[in-house]
């Protein structure tokens, strides 16, 4: 008798029967989380465009504004904010461009596992892939334009709490838009004025603490939004992304 | 069942919005001038402020009705995804390019308030921010509306959009009290006495409710429109048709 694997077990000992295959939320994003991250080492170049923009685009600034180290540590957290939310933008239509074009979207719905777990996983792969390390490299980014130690720490834990949120809504609009005519560029203008509270919540983390007042506010109002996103969006993409396959 | 509902139908709704628009039109206009004539000749000159504060009589209910179109909408949009009703998604797509307009002059107007008073044309504290970004998703809804071909879909997601859009509308209206904002708070509250005088208050709630007279009667001109393209193939819209080219 030939054993069947189950879909959803991590494998059994041979000779046992097959475990009773759950189909729960944490299964659904662990499958998810590593069906994400192994296609993201066969394309490894997707994962690495956004980052390369968001090093030439924070580059741009100094060129343009002028290499003046006070303005420009004045206005590095925004600039670096501002090119973390593009490069994130950047990356979005590929959370669903390529299962769509492959018919895989449909399979998706048609899972067992619950579709909020699934598109859950899509969000937390998305962000391990782009948001940390945008979060990551934005102190690298953050010294070049003269911020001081106490700055890049607080830029380093803005941008790793906030990228997340952007994660999440970018997923909606990404679904929204699915399949519509000028799909990236309608991305961008449905999901950037929902972004601008994070922007201006991170920003304002990081310009709180080098004007010396309090800056636990702003960052825990971003972690704040990022609990609540974890909560509603996979919701609200999901129910997205069965308005754009039905 | 309650005889409203059979007014969810095009066809029922078609000829009732017909007959609504000419007496909110009306209503506008009259609200409008009296509201205009108070607020213009008959209220005083501020102490502060001297003339200039007059440009509140429009910036107000300006502001106030793209912040309540876009609550309609958002009722709408529960109405269309929930129930699946075709006209709740036609009367939110109607009521957008309204909403837009009103929020852009609402911006427009603050920002000549702005000059004298603040000294700039514009600041970006929260109120004017979030009002800001009020614009933007009315612009992003019309956005997705026009760039999804099916309209099924189409209504759909644009209801989904505003949904998702409208935590949004607490931040704008809070905005005043959460954060120190150079906006002004709100001078009318539904239970204290405003701070402002009785025949200024008078004349902003009389060109309130003339924006919102003004609102509806545009927002049926609209919907029947869509109506008429939406069900283009059915017989009733064709009987139309007929009739209106036979004569």
């Amino acid at each position: 008798m030939t054993r069947v694997r189950a879909l959803g077990t991590l494998g059994t000992p041979s000779g046992a029967a097959p475990a009773e295959p759950s189909f729960g939320v944490f299964s659904g994003l662990y499958r998810g989380v590593s069906t994400e991250l192994r296609q993201a080492l066969r394309s490894r170049a997707d994962v690495v465009e956004p980052l390369v923009f968001f090093i030439i685009v924070t580059s741009l600034f100094p060129l343009g504004l002028g290499a003046e180290p006070e303005r420009l540590a004045a206005l590095g957290a925004g600039v670096i904010w501002v090119c973390a939310l593009l490069a994130v933008l950047l990356s979005l239509p590929r959370l669903y461009a390529q299962d769509w074009s492959a018919g895989a979207l449909e399979q998706l719905l048609l899972s067992p596992y619950p579709l909020p777990a699934l598109i859950a996983a899509r969000m937390l792969s998305h962000w391990l892939l782009t948001g940390l390390p945008l979060a990551l490299l934005a102190p690298a980014i953050g010294a070049a334009f003269g911020l001081g130690g106490g700055a890049l720490l607080l830029l380093f834990a803005s941008v790793l709490v906030g990228t997340p949120v952007l994660s999440m809504i970018g997923a909606i609009g990404a679904a929204l838009a699915l399949g519509a005519r000028s799909g990236s560029l309608l991305i961008a203008l449905l999901v950037l004025p929902l972004y601008i509270p994070a922007l201006v919540f991170g920003t304002g983390t990081v310009e709180a603490w080098r004007a010396g007042i309090d800056y636990a506010g702003p960052l825990l109002i971003l972690v704040a939004m990022s609990l609540a996103g974890a909560v509603v969006s996979p919701l609200a993409a999901a129910a997205a992304l069965r308005i754009a396959l039905d | 069942m309650n005889p409203f509902f059979r007014y969810a139908s095009p066809p029922a709704f078609y000829p009732l919005a017909g007959k609504m628009i000419p007496y909110f039109a009306v209503a506008a206009g009259i609200l409008a001038l009296i509201g205009l004539y108070l607020g213009l000749i008959v209220a005083p000159i501020d102490f502060q402020q001297g003339q200039t504060y007059r440009i509140l009589f429009i910036h107000v209910p300006t502001a106030w009705m793209a912040m309540f179109t876009y609550f309609v909408m958002c009722g709408y949009a529960i109405l269309t995804l929930t129930l699946r009703t075709r006209l709740s998604a036609l009367m939110m797509q109607a009521l957008a390019p309204t909403g837009t307009i009103f929020s852009a002059l609402a911006l427009i107007t603050g920002a000549f308030w702005g000059k004298p008073t603040w000294g700039a044309w514009w600041v970006w504290d929260a109120r004017t921010t979030s009002t800001l970004i009020l614009l933007f998703l009315y612009g992003g809804y019309l956005a997705l509306e026009n760039a999804i071909e099916d309209p099924q879909r189409a209504d759909r997601a644009g209801a989904l959009l505003i949904l998702v859009g409208s935590v949004n509308l607490p931040i704008i209206y809070f905005s005043v009290q959460w954060w120190n904002t150079l906006h002004q708070g709100s001078s009318i509250n539904l239970t204290a006495a405003p701070a402002m005088a009785r025949i200024m208050v008078a004349s902003m709630l009389i060109l309130t409710f003339a924006a919102w007279a003004y609102t509806i009667a545009v927002a049926l001109v609209r919907v029947r429109h869509k109506i008429l393209i939406r069900e283009r193939g059915t017989v009733w819209v064709q009987d139309l048709q007929t009739a209106a080219s036979g004569i």
